[in-house]
């Protein structure tokens, strides 16, 4: 509230803005062929300028690498980590626990179940929309199954929700594995999908996933102030004039439908939800309306690094999922056992 | 002359699930007094508080308040009305005392604006009359309990509303905490004519502040009149089974209860 700290999120914004373009352009040039800063930004301008002059000293293979291998890629990446994380910062917000993410809730498993089921029926009905389709209805299925077994007398208990979540993700994650055995040739796909990749990402991936991120940033922005007062508790928000339980339903569809498309594109990510949200609420404060923009492009610049170094970094690629894992887990447990220490990130 | 009631309750019920937790109450409220409410533990007192805010709504009957049904009103619209310091004191993650209290504002402040210069005259007010300006940068998981249950109340000052409800308010708070909270709450009565009602466990608290009290036992209204006549031995034997004697205290020339111990 004071000047001090709107200071520090004015810098950290521009800070973290101008982070993610570089990132952006940085990890555009690496690779197995190494493209300069400078070719990159002729590639992107002419092609949105639609001026082939610009080109004109440039290798003719370079556009093609830039704009359709690395760039859908790179751009799936950051606003996949974008939406996890912004995720994370609702479903924290809500369930008033920094550990919370799209698993606690069971929400991720469900997507995934709803995705394999899609991937193993090899339904094509809709095109590109058919996994995201099914994915979307997984989650929204399982928050409801999760948010009905945690309400009891019109009331949804925090911890209840928790403990619902992950009963529910532990039987859709024996759901998963049911489906992979009866895979049987499939399975393959199925697997790698899930453990995480951006390897196929395409144009149509960044603006499916572009459109989820945008709105639900502007949804869950405009519900920013009241997701901060819930934070006092249901029965102190339903007193300062929040409509807590509409409000909370709204923000468990937004977080819920980020997160489906997300799984839907890329596979289950985890950590980036978790530890993002926690990593900037210690930064900005827990004011939501300015956690969200921070922890959006945090995200973005995290997984986009994450992807790089398994790209064009390390000799064979991991699996973005298993390398947020092995990285996020005992960064987690580290974060786990500070929580106990008092401090403004509780 | 009588004014017009400001809550009129009419035969409501509340039940969860199976269990009747308010069973066929009727009273009216009267603008610029202090209610208190007292009974045992679980005998719906917090219930019937969550109804006359509107955070839940009666099975049956009706609540109205200020000539509508307490359910008609906007949220938002209600909290400019009605202030509730709750039992529980969730300060969220680590907010400052300060912005704690400005969030008593949210019913104020349009949805992207910035608290007005009367917001923040608000807030300085609030936590100046409970005297936890000086902790105002501090953050609020960091504070005691007491600490914590005074920015609570300040956060409700804050809000500016005609009638305060106080659930416990000042369960966690010493003594001299206590009496501020009750003298700050006494003083709203008297010279601003707002209403404050009040769960309060001690009797002797309720004997002293009160205009009047209701008596709540088994969730229904055991007894409700002017604290000089409901509060005898008797009506303490039938609601709480303690034995007591009741007299005027020569210090102040409050009532005071004292109990029969049991050894």
């Amino acid at each position: 509230m004071s000047l001090n700290s709107s200071r520090k999120f004015v810098i950290l914004t521009i800070a973290l803005a101008l982070t993610t373009i570089s990132a952006i352009i940085v990890s555009t040039g690496m690779g197995y062929i190494s493209i300069s800063a400078g070719e990159i930004v002729k590639v992107i301008l002419s092609s949105f300028n639609n001026s082939p002059s610009l080109l004109s000293d440039i290798d003719s293979t370079i556009p093609y690498v830039v704009m359709d291998v690395r760039l859908p890629r790179i751009l799936t990446a950051t606003l996949v980590g974008a939406g996890l994380a912004l995720s994370g910062v609702i479903y924290q917000g809500i369930l008033l626990n920094p550990l919370a993410d799209p698993y606690t809730l069971g929400i991720s498993s469900g997507a995934a179940f709803g995705a394999s089921l899609a991937l193993l029926a090899n339904i094509t009905l809709l095109n590109q929309f058919s996994i995201p389709l099914f994915a979307f209805a997984g989650a929204i299925i399982t928050l409801f199954v999760v948010i009905h077994l945690s309400t009891f007398n019109g009331q949804i208990s925090a911890n209840t929700l928790i403990l619902s979540g992950v009963i529910i993700g532990a039987i859709l994650s024996a759901g998963i594995s049911f489906l992979k055995y009866l895979a049987d040739e499939q399975v393959a796909i199925i697997i790698f999908w899930l453990m995480g990749s951006f390897i196929s990402s395409t144009w149509d991936s960044v603006m499916i996933i572009g459109g989820a991120v945008i709105l639900g940033l502007v949804i869950t922005f405009y519900y920013g102030r009241d997701l901060n007062i819930m934070s006092l508790g249901s029965r102190s928000s339903d007193a300062l004039g929040v409509e807590t339980a509409k409000v909370r339903i709204i923000l468990l569809l937004t977080a819920s439908f980020v997160t489906a498309i997300c799984v839907a594109m890329t596979g289950i990510i985890g950590f980036i939800g978790l530890i993002i949200p926690h990593l900037m609420r210690f930064l900005v404060g827990p004011d939501n309306r300015k956690l969200l923009p921070v922890s959006a492009m945090a995200g973005g610049i995290l997984l986009l690094s994450a992807d790089t170094v398994t790209r064009a970094v390390l000799p064979v690629e991991v699996p973005i999922g298993v390398l947020t894992a092995l990285i996020g887990g005992p960064f987690f447990c580290v974060i786990f056992r500070k929580r106990q220490k008092r401090g403004r990130h509780d | 002359m009588i004014n017009p009631p400001l809550y009129d309750v009419t035969n409501i019920s509340f039940a969860y699930d199976s269990a009747l937790v308010i069973n066929d109450l009727s009273f009216n409220l009267h603008k610029g007094k202090f209610y208190g409410i007292v009974g045992p533990n679980g005998c719906g007192k917090t219930t019937l508080l969550d109804l006359l805010i509107g955070n839940r709504a009666p099975k049956s009957g009706s609540i109205s308040f200020m000539g509508n049904p307490v359910n008609s009103y906007r949220r938002s619209n209600l909290a400019r009305r009605i202030g509730l310091v709750p039992q529980e004191f969730n300060t969220g993650f680590g907010y400052t005392v300060e912005e704690v209290v400005l969030m008593g504002r949210h019913p104020y402040i349009k949805r992207f604006a910035s608290p007005s210069t009367e917001d923040w005259h608000h807030v300085n007010r609030a936590m100046k009359t409970i005297g936890i300006h000086e902790l105002k940068d501090r953050y609020t998981n960091e504070l005691s309990g007491g600490q914590k249950q005074r920015a609570v109340v300040a956060r409700t000052l804050a809000q500016d509303t005609d009638v305060l409800i106080f659930d416990e308010a000042t369960s966690s708070l010493d003594v001299k905490y206590t009496l501020q909270i009750f003298n700050v709450a006494g003083k709203l009565v008297q010279q601003d004519n707002r209403t404050i009602i009040a769960v309060i466990h001690n009797l002797n608290l309720a004997a002293a502040y009160c205009d009047e009290i209701v008596f709540m036992k088994d969730g229904g209204i055991h007894q409700f009149g002017p604290t000089e006549q409901v509060m005898t031995p008797e009506t303490i034997l039938n609601v709480f089974g303690v034995t007591t004697e009741v007299t005027r205290d020569p210090y102040n020339d409050k009532y005071q209860v004292s109990f029969q111990y049991l050894d």
